[in-house]
């Protein structure tokens, strides 16, 4: 961890909280956030809602308490959907606060050892990741069971005290990158695309990746996409609050994407397209200056594929004759509260034949995932994806689309252990069905 | 925290492990609620989940000598649910939020207290009714604390306040005995009327468990409209001529140039910058015809005091882009400054001129930013003062000119509080508005219904 998240103290800890007072005393307590918080409204604990935790962070800086451990542990059940931000009325710039709070508080109580092997020795490395998920892949079958046909789930008796009971998609024999190696395509007068797969579409949803690469060259884009030097975008170091890690993630990726010039980039992963164009920019300022400016750059570049294919390759969705199969939508947090996409996936969904779009009700609450939450908070996490899929299972789906392979995996999950006969699909995927 | 093991052994066995928080983490985050006031963590926070535990808790509570306050959402603004200092007990109400009952033939809804506003008013409106008071913190505040501030909002003129719709009231007394008030139907006169006392009681008198609310049928018809001024005397005579005319537009609201200017500067939604104030009309009825003769009453009324432009919604989107102008109001207010002191202090309509040129008076005496804006139609405004709460020198003048505003609406035979609520804020200015005698009433009052003075104690009258 770099030094300058390292208070050593708990006056320190409290001195380095306080850089955090302007962004914090913004927050006038009106209790607005208890409305949207998907946390809140499982638990009703003020401590779990932004308006409890920005005063417990408060307290902390103003040395009002010195119980680190704790306010650490609140701040943590957090799903960092971003609802409460966009609903803020004082606009309080929330996500700053927790992102750079982490920071401070996981400097100072440090990181575990999983997490550190993890953050600093896998993800950095695509070569040793996607090693260890082919083994993973291989290691798998004798340990897996069947849970869901149609969700494609399994369970994994021996991965519980890691991943609770959670149901898991089976992992592919072949990553995206590994099937695929790098690509460089100049396509048929298109626009250069920088495709970014995202670790949960090379690895977990390689369908997903291919899908994308297939929708990119039908239409015609130049695509980029160095998988051999690509990584993990950051988001899951940063929201543990690993800042060295995040530098180091954010280096080698800024290293890989200069190399070619583009005019877009572009990833089917909402978390990951809000990661590189918020956080990125975000934290420029620990960036070198040629960094910085790829930065930049990368921030009015970046787009969600979906919000690509409506709004630069302008491609004309023409509402199909909704008949067929039912297909509802979930709104990934970091599509629309991040990057206030929400149109687009739906325009598409809504051209495409066979299927017939119905809203269901509360499509933007949060599933519930919130990436390593779920690992940590799982209990909490099911409870907010039930109810999740209660509101699906209200329009009587065949398939619920969605943008984002995190909010996949929970979908699966939730759909799965309440046995529903249910596809989960990201809307690229259904759309590449039709592409020929 | 002094509590006593064994007692928080007792609540924990009585509610349950989990709805007993007696961590400091989990404290700490009830020691505030919307007011700018000084926090008081309170020593232990449970959270019943049934009438019944409620009753039982707070017979244990008062048993114990644990002064009580209870809690909605926290968004109050006067500081009503700031626990009391010492042994302060918080009881939540959040789990206590079903909807019992929505009866379509009586026109009528029993609801447990801790169910928010604007989650009932959706619940009652898709049955085809109407629960009209709409608080602007309805999206998180709950019915009990609508009651117990008697909470106000947009509506308040035509269709009034809460007060207006509560029929009926279950609570419990200091003994956790549950008292019943009030009926479900229109007329009653069985005993007292204590749910009429137990509105804006503010969490003195005894704890809400079930609350009969009237319901409404809905308007089938409206119409909005934005009128312009260059002097907030035109505006004001507007309202005055508008109910001079026996027009009740369902909101009538105000706002000033500063409130034009920042809602402006967040939002471009095109609002005249340059004017003096703004009112945001919308009458409402059971016809179009008839709505659509008081709008064109308004219009020419508000073209004689002297409007010099109004602009007339021509379909929902345009009518939605009106309020939005009055829905960003306070979050354009609030993002000028960290700290947004809110105040609500009332006169009667025809003294908002003097009132307005008083507050401008008093933010320039004391060197504040304000704006203005408000429900014009009740005479209720709102004066939000911005500043930084961590600004020793300039905090010092916002209270000294809160202190100065209230005196201004007491002169001008005004109100401390419209529907903020008195709370630890003004509880010293209560003897001002009215005299000793009354407030030793209240405190008689209180005594014979709490002796132990353990309902929230500080609050109110003290």
């Amino acid at each position: 961890m770099s030094n300058e998240y390292s208070p050593s103290s708990l006056t320190e800890l409290a001195k380095m909280l306080m850089q955090l007072d302007d962004l914090l005393v913004s927050c006038m307590r009106c209790g607005f956030c208890q409305s949207v918080c998907p946390v809140y409204g499982a638990t009703f604990r003020e401590a779990d809602v932004t308006r409890g935790k920005i005063a417990l962070l408060e307290d902390l800086a103003h040395e009002l308490t010195a119980d680190a451990e704790n306010v650490n542990e609140r701040l943590n059940r957090c799903l960092l959907c971003g609802s409460c931000e966009t609903n803020c009325p004082s606009g309080v710039n929330i996500m700053d606060i927790y992102l750079r709070a982490r920071a401070i508080v996981a400097g100072y109580k440090g990181l575990g050892t999983i997490k550190k092997l993890v953050f600093r020795f896998i993800l950095p490395k695509p070569g040793l990741f996607n090693f260890l998920v082919k083994i993973s892949s291989v290691f798998q079958k004798p340990f897996l069971k069947r849970a869901n046909q149609k969700v494609g789930t399994s369970t994994a008796a021996v991965l519980n005290p890691f991943l609770g009971r959670r149901h898991i998609p089976s992992l592919p024999g072949k990553t995206f990158a590994s099937a695929n190696g790098s690509v460089m395509e100049p396509g048929r007068g298109g626009p250069m695309v920088a495709l970014f797969p995202g670790c949960v579409p090379d690895k977990v949803f390689p369908g997903l990746a291919e899908a994308s690469l297939k929708i990119l060259r039908h239409h015609g884009a130049g695509i980029f996409c160095p998988t051999d030097e690509l990584v993990c975008c950051g988001i899951p170091v940063l929201a543990s609050g690993d800042v060295a890690a995040f530098d180091e993630l954010t280096k080698r990726n800024l290293e890989a994407l200069k190399k070619r010039p583009f005019d877009y980039l572009v990833t089917p992963c909402a978390t990951c397209a809000s990661n590189i164009k918020e956080n990125w920019h975000r934290f420029k300022d620990r960036f070198s200056a040629e960094h910085q400016s790829l930065i930049e750059k990368i921030h009015s570049q970046t787009m969600d594929l979906t919000a690509f294919l409506v709004k630069v390759l302008k491609v004309d969705f023409q509402p199909s004759q909704n008949e067929g199969k039912i297909v509802t939508y979930h709104d990934p947090c970091h599509l629309k509260k991040s990057l206030g996409v929400s149109a687009e996936p739906r325009a598409i969904l809504k051209s495409l034949p066979g299927l017939s779009f119905k809203e269901m009700p509360m499509a933007d609450s949060c599933c519930g995932f919130g990436g390593s939450f779920s690992l940590f908070h799982y209990d909490l996490s099911k409870q907010i994806g039930q109810s999740k899929r209660d509101n699906i299972v209200k329009v009587s789906p065949e398939v619920v689309a969605t943008s984002c392979p995190a909010c996949m995996m929970q979908l699966m999950d939730i759909m799965s252990q309440n046995n529903d006969q249910v596809e989960v699909k990201h809307v690229a995927e259904l759309y590449a069905d039709t592409l020929n | 925290m002094t509590l006593s093991p064994n007692l928080i052994l007792e609540f924990k066995t009585l509610l349950g492990e989990n709805n007993v928080l007696t961590e400091e983490t989990d404290r700490l985050a009830y020691a505030y609620d919307a007011a700018v006031l000084k926090p008081v963590t309170p020593a232990l926070v449970v959270m019943p989940t049934s009438e019944e535990t409620l009753g039982r808790t707070i017979k244990l509570a008062y048993d114990n000598g644990l002064p009580i306050t209870v809690r909605g959402s926290g968004t109050n603004l006067s500081g009503a649910v700031i626990p009391e200092p010492g042994d302060g007990l918080v009881i939540l109400t959040n789990r206590l939020n079903k909807i019992l009952e929505i009866n379509q033939e009586d026109l009528y809804a029993v609801v447990e207290p801790g169910v928010l506003t604007a989650n009932f008013a959706n619940a009652v409106a898709a049955t085809g009714l109407f629960y009209p008071p709409d608080p602007g913190s309805q999206a998180v505040s709950t019915l009990g604390g609508n009651v117990a501030l008697n909470a106000g909002g947009l509506r308040g003129l035509k269709y009034g306040v809460t007060k207006d719709y509560l029929m009926g009231v279950e609570f419990f007394d200091y003994n956790g005995e549950l008292v019943k008030t009030g009926s479900r139907t229109v007329k009653c006169v069985t005993g007292y009327n204590i749910g009429g006392l137990m509105i804006s009681s503010e969490g003195t008198l005894g704890v809400f468990s079930k609350l009969i609310f009237k319901l409404v049928p809905p308007p089938k018809a409206s119409q909005a409209m934005m009128a312009v001024y260059d002097t907030v005397q035109g505006a004001s005579e507007t309202v005055a001529a508008i109910i001079a005319a026996h027009i009740l537009p369902c909101t009538l609201e105000f706002l000033d140039q500063k409130c034009i200017r920042v809602v402006e500067a967040n939002s471009k939604i095109g609002l005249p910058t340059e004017a003096a104030a703004i009112l945001l009309i919308e009458v409402d009825g059971s016809h179009q015809a008839g709505v659509d003769e008081d709008a064109a009453k308004v219009k020419s009324l508000c073209t004689k005091c002297g409007a010099n432009d109004i602009r007339v919604a021509q379909n929902a989107d345009e009518k939605n882009k009106i309020w939005e102008a009055r829905r960003n109001a306070l979050p354009s207010l609030a993002r000028a400054r960290p700290t947004t002191v809110l105040e609500d202090a009332t006169v009667p309509r025809s003294k908002i001129p003097q009132m307005v040129s008083e507050l401008n008076r008093i933010a320039e005496k004391y060197k504040l930013e304000m704006g203005t804006f408000g429900h014009a139609g009740d005479g209720n405004l709102h004066p939000t003062i911005l500043c930084d709460k961590r600004d020793e020198e300039e905090y010092r003048r916002v209270e000294e000119a809160v202190d100065e505003i209230f005196d201004v609406a007491l002169k001008l035979q005004g109100t401390l509080s419209g529907e903020h609520g008195i709370g630890i804020a003004k509880a010293k200015w209560m003897e001002k508005e009215t005299n000793k005698a009354t407030i030793e009433f209240s405190k008689n009052l209180r005594r014979a219904l709490d002796p132990k003075y353990l309902f929230n104690a500080g609050k109110k009258i003290v």
